[in-house]
């Protein structure tokens, strides 16, 4: 029991100026081309001598986003508030309907035709029937969220579940194992990585439902402050909104991406030792 | 005396009532303690055999003794290996092997209470196949044979009476593969473990077994059944040696044979 294991890790070879250079312009270049982005879009307002009520330049949006920034901060809030609801009961029924669906090739069988179906249903077009149901207020954007954003982790835990390699399935069931356990030690640590990788997309999906939403069945939120705000042809505060969609999408992308890279880096790991 | 593993006159058919079965009027018995091999061409259901061997399958005429008792459910005891080592990705290799622990009884119901002494008996093992101190590694950080290894370990742990292993070194190079003969060959000596190891190496059959099963082109069934009885323990010298050679000829016409019948 006492031979060393070899060291895990041998020191890295010396990296190149070149290499290092590479690597800096690499971390350095969304800076830049965002920069560029909107200097670009400035330059090109300026010379073409767009109105500002048809697309105001950047310097105008910032203006606006200053001004405005009480309100903006106000309704970015109740969006992210909005679409972190749905998005927890997405993940929540998402996870219990994947199971399900992954388990048992009855209830895949069964239910399949009726999921796509659903899906293909533009969430839009049930929007009003949400505020039909549950008036206006912060009832329709949440479960429009949520309507949006469960298919994806349903599909992705059924995947991980119904595709658990056959011998190890043999291996446990000549051992004695109950359906549950292999549930327990198999398919759930083995549909973790599939669960993260479908809640990047699922995040993304729900933001968009709550602000679709909050457009015409809510008095707060971006996709309100919106409505209003082109109502009013106030568009440098359109777009001053726009701009803090923008920006919390990235933010809660980012996040969500953090969460898988804590949550399941023995997938990525052995995926790259593998491949 | 009753054979350990009785399988008589089994057929077994995949799918529905009709199709050409996987195996017909199959007859194969194991003596408790024995290493049996079985060889025969590919999809000839030598596979099959193995599940019918631990309850996965259940034939459609015949009957599978297993222990005494008839087989209607998952047997509960066998260790098995494969091809693919499926060790999971998630758990240390350590963690990997103390798996049947957490299925079967009585370990099961004791494993928390004496977690420590089943990690020392889980150490052991590793050092047996050569793995020492390996447990900590994840199994991405192995190779395709120390995986095999550390899958035979799996296999072991909880000192199933019966061993199946379904060609466990076909993926392995050859020098890697008769390493992992030698460690079968000790692990075999050590335990007192029936073993029934399907391969088509007949090289691999004829240095592991005490007697090799040979089968028919699908639907499978024995056509031929060679004892070898070349002196124990065998050193790897033994595989260039005439009586051995002439055994693997011998099989080799066997299956030649059965490959022409198909
Ligand atoms: N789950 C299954 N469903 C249908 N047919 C199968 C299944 N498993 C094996 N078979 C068929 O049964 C035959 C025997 O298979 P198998 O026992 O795996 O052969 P071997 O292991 O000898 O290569 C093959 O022809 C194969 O196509
Ligand atoms: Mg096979």
């Amino acid at each position: 029991m006492s031979a060393v294991p070899p060291p895990e890790f041998v020191a890295p070879p010396a990296i190149s100026a070149a290499t290092r250079r590479r690597n800096r312009q690499l971390a350095l270049a969304p800076w830049v081309f965002t920069l560029g982005f909107f200097l670009v879009w400035e330059a090109a307002c300026r010379l073409l001598k767009v109105p500002s009520y048809f697309l105001p330049t950047p310097l105008v949006i910032a203006d606006a986003t200053v001004q405005y920034w009480w309100q903006l901060a106000f309704h970015s809030f109740h969006t992210l508030w909005m679409t972190l609801a749905g998005f927890a009961l997405a993940v929540v029924f998402g996870i219990v309907l994947g199971l399900a669906l992954g388990a048992s090739r009855l209830v895949r069988a069964g239910s399949y035709p009726l999921l796509v179906g659903f899906n293909a249903i533009p969430k839009v077009a049930v929007v009003p029937i949400l505020i039909l149901w549950f008036g206006v207020g912060w009832v329709p954007p949440v479960l429009t969220a949520f309507l949006i954003s469960f298919f994806p982790i349903v599909v992705n835990v059924a995947t991980g579940l119904s595709t658990i390699e056959p011998e190890i399935e043999d291996v446990m069931r000549a051992l004695g194992a109950s359906k549950r356990d292999i549930m327990v030690k198999i398919g759930i640590p083995r549909s973790l990585p599939y669960l993260f990788g479908s809640l990047k997309v699922a995040i993304t999906l729900a933001y968009v439902g709550s602000v679709i939403a909050e457009s015409n069945a809510s008095r707060n939120g971006i996709g309100n402050l919106i409505s209003r705000a082109s109502a009013d042809f106030n568009v440098p505060l359109v777009f001053a909104a726009l701009i803090a969609l923008a920006v919390l999408g990235v933010v809660i992308y980012v996040l969500t991406e953090m969460l898988e890279n804590r949550m399941t880096g023995w997938a990525q790991r052995s995926q790259m030792a593998a491949g | 005396m009753p054979a350990f593993v009785d399988i008589h006159a089994v057929t077994h058919v995949y799918g529905g009532i009709e199709g050409l079965p996987a195996v017909e009027d199959l007859t194969v018995r194991v003596q408790e303690g024995e290493f049996a091999a079985v060889v025969g061409p590919s999809g000839c259901g030598k596979s099959t055999l193995m599940k019918l061997a631990t309850g996965l399958q259940f034939p459609k005429a015949g009957t599978v003794i297993v222990d005494g008792q008839q087989v209607s459910k998952p047997v509960r005891m066998a260790g098995m290996a494969f091809q693919n080592p499926t060790l999971l990705p998630w758990r240390t290799t350590l963690d990997n092997i103390l798996l049947p622990l957490e299925i079967v009884e009585p370990h099961r119901s004791r494993l928390r209470r004496h977690k420590a002494d089943y990690v020392e008996k889980a150490q052991n093992l590793l050092a047996q196949v050569g793995l020492r101190g390996m447990g900590d590694k994840f199994p991405w950080q192995l190779s395709g044979g120390m995986q095999q290894r550390a899958s035979l370990c799996r296999a072991l742990i909880h000192e199933p009476k019966l061993l199946m292993l379904d060609e466990p070194f076909g993926a392995l190079d050859a020098f890697t593969r008769e390493e992992l003969w030698c460690v079968i060959r000790d692990l075999h000596a050590a335990q007192k473990v029936t073993v029934i190891l399907v391969t088509h190496d007949l090289r691999e059959a004829v240095f592991l077994a005490d007697r090799i099963v040979c089968m028919s082109a699908r639907p499978g069934r024995v056509i031929a059944e060679r004892v070898v009885d070349l002196p124990r323990p065998r050193d790897l010298e033994i595989t260039y040696s005439a009586a051995f050679v002439d055994i693997v000829h011998e099989l080799r016409g066997h299956i030649a044979h059965a490959r022409q019948a198909a």
